[in-house]
């Protein structure tokens, strides 16, 4: 239906090239029934020690190089709001900012998110109080089922960080890298246009 | 109005927007495993041998000879195995489970399968094997089709689509009291309680099932949640700890229920003028391996098939059959979508034929009260079809821009709809859904069984109990799904949630009203002490129901709606752009607004979904395209601005005049565009309506 996201989501994936590697590899992992006598071993190199510094808070711990940023942030540090959903950068479920920009935790290693800031939903609302893009997506209904919701309101309020009165089209275009089923498309665009800083 | 009618704020919005609601893959138990199935790779074939050395590495291992009770995966035909036990019949079928302390250790559990392979049975119009045929007749198609001017005949497919639902499907279970506890995502919680009873053998007191916070379900956490929450069961009665199983995207895709692929036949009798003397539809649907829930789908399919139109003479037969796929299952709308899309293609055909517009054949035989449908259910004063079909026409100028388009590339397209609200038939009476309201200082508690999936429903029904009890929605709580604390108010499927079990809420409010008199709850808690109110589901006076011979009330009653959608075809890649979607809905009342919208744009987008991107690609009766990367669903981008109009005709034994809703919007959108499509030029008659097919119906027509 629309080139457009083809486009962006394929640049996108080139854009990541570690995680994509390791999500590409999966299919053959996902089928141990079929897997060659010669299949490597997964076990890789031996944890290595990993600093995150997340809402503020800068841990360090013990994992694999091949761990991605989610899978450490939700296994190892139990910061579970980026969800797991494709594990393949294709939904943005898993979204988490990184120095201000939106990412997805998926499609990076978690020592390559080293020596920077890295934001997930949970130290938006850090006393309780919601912030002006969580209350929007309540206000508008932004939300249902509620799995991507984390990834939609951090890639608005990455969007409004940046940009305070975005158009209709970047809007859309921000958005356009998260997915949700649930069809709440309407009230997601309404609470990012009309979050303060939304246009 | 206390709450009924206004737009309050969904109980579980705060959580979800900060993060802080605990999905399944949130949880972790003490001393858990994480499980993963061992599945088969072939379509149809024996298992000659399993060869493994896990338990030698610290993995347990489950195989259909640890099953303490029946391999069975129980629900209506009980012929699917909790674990094949030497016989393949679909691709993906479960073999064994594998449960290891580290998660990353469970993709290097090497187990080799040798099999036998058989060729298998990929093509549903060659089964032979009908796991349900329905047949409903009314007066007499011969002296219908003697009668007609014309008799138009069509052929319509739809194909697979995936539910979807964000989280993927899983469950924790942890053993408990001699028993097993189960955290899942999913919808019908005593579902799975009786599943788990069947293959453990355990009595129902020692099998426990909690709802934890879903993430989506569709109809996908209908049915199948019961295997997966059977197989983590027995990992974690076998291994004495907590088993955490939990698919990931491609396995969820692959292993899981899909809406049903259909190929629907119609033979149309009408008159120069055109009116409808005759029908004669043909509805086949591929159900996969096993029977699973197939039965009711194509019960839902064919009452269905006909579309909300008067005709006098009608013969419609309904056939779900055996091929060696994964099964179909649940999806929103239930068999009423693949049908309901083939009978709105088929108007517009009936119309191209008659040279009359699409809009006026559908006024002259959209059904008015009082007249009767296929099985003889006569529709009460709340069939608004006509309303519908004139408000998204007139909303839309739809004969006047249908007039300029046509041939254009640009398209506009029209479809009417229907949906049967709650189980079909005696269903509800047999469910005998009971609900409990429970008297606090403040309020009222609700124990039900019903479960939010998104949908509103842990909104909508205390809204429906403020109002009864007067006091605001505040003061309404929702106790926690857990099938030890809370009766069984029946599954969370077939749009029956705010009708059916509001319904019973509203009794049970109303008698805790009368009871209360002018005490206030705290008072009246100090004088008289704890009070709670059961009550089951009472049929409406007057329903009829002759499952036999397929006559009589097919439901409850009915939500009309209307979807006009615009489009676009662009001239050189023949890609659909849809530029507006109109939906009109007629529900009865929107009990909450802004929650009945996001369920009508909800379906709406799902709806275009179907129409025109989403393709399941099957290689040997495996999905080859089980990715979020290569199986599109609808972004932003893809979605126009969507026009929502609500009517509210008061269905008479609804609460507060409301009827179901949540499937309706997603029967309307793929025949709109498929009609806006022919109105631009192109004649397509399946799904999806794909660049590549879009190109060959014009090159066909050319």
């Amino acid at each position: 239906m629309s080139e457009e996201r083809g486009f962006s989501r394929r640049k996108f994936l080139q854009g990541v090239g570690a995680g994509a590697l390791a999500a590409g590899a999966m299919p053959d992992l996902a089928r141990g029934a079929e897997a060659p006598e010669d299949a490597p071993d997964l076990a890789g190199p031996g944890p290595v020690p990993v600093t995150l510094d997340v809402n503020g808070v800068r841990t360090t711990i013990e994992v694999e190089p091949r761990v991605t940023l989610l899978d450490a942030l939700r296994s190892r540090l139990d910061i579970t709001g980026a969800k797991k959903v494709c594990d393949h950068g294709a939904c943005g479920a898993c979204t988490v900012l990184l120095d201000g920009r939106p990412v997805y935790a998926c499609s990076m290693l978690a020592i390559a998110a080293q020596g920077k800031k890295i934001e997930t939903v949970e130290s938006l609302a850090p006393g309780g109080e919601l912030n002006a893009v969580q209350q929007a997506f309540v206000a508008h209904d932004g939300l249902q089922c509620g799995f991507c919701t984390s990834g939609f309101v951090l890639a608005s309020e990455a969007l409004l960080r940046q940009n305070p009165r975005p158009s209709h089209e970047e809007v859309l275009e921000a958005l356009s890298g998260n997915l949700c089923r649930c069809g709440s498309y309407q009230g997601i665009k309404k609470a990012s246009g009309a979050a303060p800083g939304g246009g | 109005m206390y709450s009924v009618g206004h737009s309050e704020e969904r109980k579980d919005g705060v959580a979800k927007v900060r993060g802080t609601a605990r999905y399944v893959d949130d949880m972790t138990f003490p001393g858990m495993l994480h499980a993963r199935t061992i599945r088969s790779t072939i379509a149809c074939g024996e298992v000659l041998a399993v060869r493994h050395a896990l338990e030698e590495q610290g993995f347990t291992v489950v195989t259909a000879r640890d099953i303490p009770g029946e391999n069975v995966i129980a629900l209506i035909a009980d012929d699917q195995p909790c674990l094949a036990d030497g016989v393949v019949r679909h691709a993906e079928e479960p073999l064994l489970i594998v449960a290891h302390p580290q998660r990353a250790a469970l993709w290097q559990a090497r187990v080799d399968v040798e099999y036998h392979a058989r060729a298998p049975l990929l093509d549903a119009e060659r089964s032979s094997t009908i796991f349900k045929e329905v047949q409903i007749d009314k007066g007499d198609p011969g002296r219908g089709f003697a009668a007609a001017d014309v008799v138009v005949e069509g052929e319509y497919r739809t194909s697979w689509q995936e539910q979807l639902y964000i989280e993927p499907n899983g469950v924790i279970a942890v053993p408990e009291n001699g028993g097993v506890t189960i955290h899942g995502s999913l919808q019908c919680p005593y579902y799975v309680h009786a599943a788990l009873c069947r293959v453990l053998g355990l009595a129902g007191g020692k099998v426990r099932v909690v709802q934890a916070v879903t993430g989506g379900g569709f109809g996908g956490k209908e049915e199948y949640p019961s295997m997966i929450a059977a197989h983590a069961a027995l990992a974690a009665l076998k291994s004495g700890r907590p088993v955490k199983l939990v698919y990931d995207r491609m396995e969820d895709m692959a292993a899981t229920t899909k809406r049903h692929p259909a190929v629907v036949r119609h033979r149309t009798g009408v008159t120069w003028d055109g009116r409808i003397t005759a029908m004669d539809i043909d509805v086949l649907m591929d159900a996969g391996a096993y029977t699973t829930l197939s039965p009711v789908v194509i019960s839902r399919g064919a009452l269905h098939a006909t579309g909300p139109y008067r005709c006098d003479h009608v013969h419609v037969r309904g056939r779900a059959v055996m091929t060696n796929t994964p099964p179909n299952g649940a999806f929103r709308g239930f068999g009423a979508p693949q049908t309901e899309f083939a009978a709105e293609a088929h108007m517009d055909r009936i119309a191209e034929r008659l040279a009359i517009d699409p809009l006026t054949l559908r006024e002259r035989n959209a059904w008015r009260p009082g007249d009767t449908t296929a099985t003889g259910q006569t529709l009460g004063a709340d069939c608004s079809a006509l309303d519908v079909l004139c408000e998204a026409a007139l909303r839309t100028d739809f004969q006047g821009k249908w007039r300029r388009n046509r041939g254009s590339g640009r398209g506009i397209g029209l479809s009417l709809f229907f949906h049967g609200a709650g189980f079909t038939g005696a269903g509800e009476e047999r469910l005998a859904s009971r609900a409990a309201l429970e008297l606090t200082a403040f309020g009222a508690r609700i124990h039900v069984s019903s479960t939010e999936l998104g949908q509103g429903a842990h909104t909508v029904l205390p809204q429906i109990v403020a109002e009864t009890l007067r006091v605001p929605y505040e003061y309404i709580e929702i106790a926690p799904v857990d099938t030890a604390g809370v009766p069984d108010s029946g599954p969370t499927v077939a749009s029956r949630t705010s009708m059916i079990v509001g319904g019973i809420l509203q009794r049970c409010a109303e008698e805790m009203r009368d009871r209360l008199g002018s005490l206030s709850p705290e008072e009246y808690l100090e004088l008289h002490g704890p009070l709670v109110i059961t009550k089951e589901y009472e049929r409406p006076p007057g329903s009829v129901w002759d499952e036999e011979h397929y006559r009589g009330d097919a439901y409850g009653t009915y939500t009309f709606g209307c979807n006009v959608v615009e489009l676009e075809v662009d001239p050189v890649t023949y890609e659909a752009r849809p530029r507006r979607l109109t939906a009109v809905l007629d529900f009865g009342k929107a009990l909450n607004p802004a929650l009945a919208k996001g369920q009508i744009e909800g379906g709406s987008v799902q709806g275009l979904g179907y129409a025109l991107l989403e393709e399941v690609v099957h290689k040997e009766g495996r999905m080859a395209n089980n990715q979020l990367a290569n199986y599109a669903i609808p972004t932003t981008l893809d979605v126009p601005p969507l026009d929502v109009v609500i009517l509210e005709t008061p269905y008479r034994h609804g609460p507060f005049g409301a009827k179901g809703l949540v499937e309706a919007p997603i029967d309307g959108p793929a025949p709109a565009v498929i009609n806006a499509l022919r109105n631009a030029g192109y004649d397509l008659r399946s799904l999806p309506a794909t660049p590549e097919k879009i190109m060959e119906a014009r090159c066909g027509s050319t």
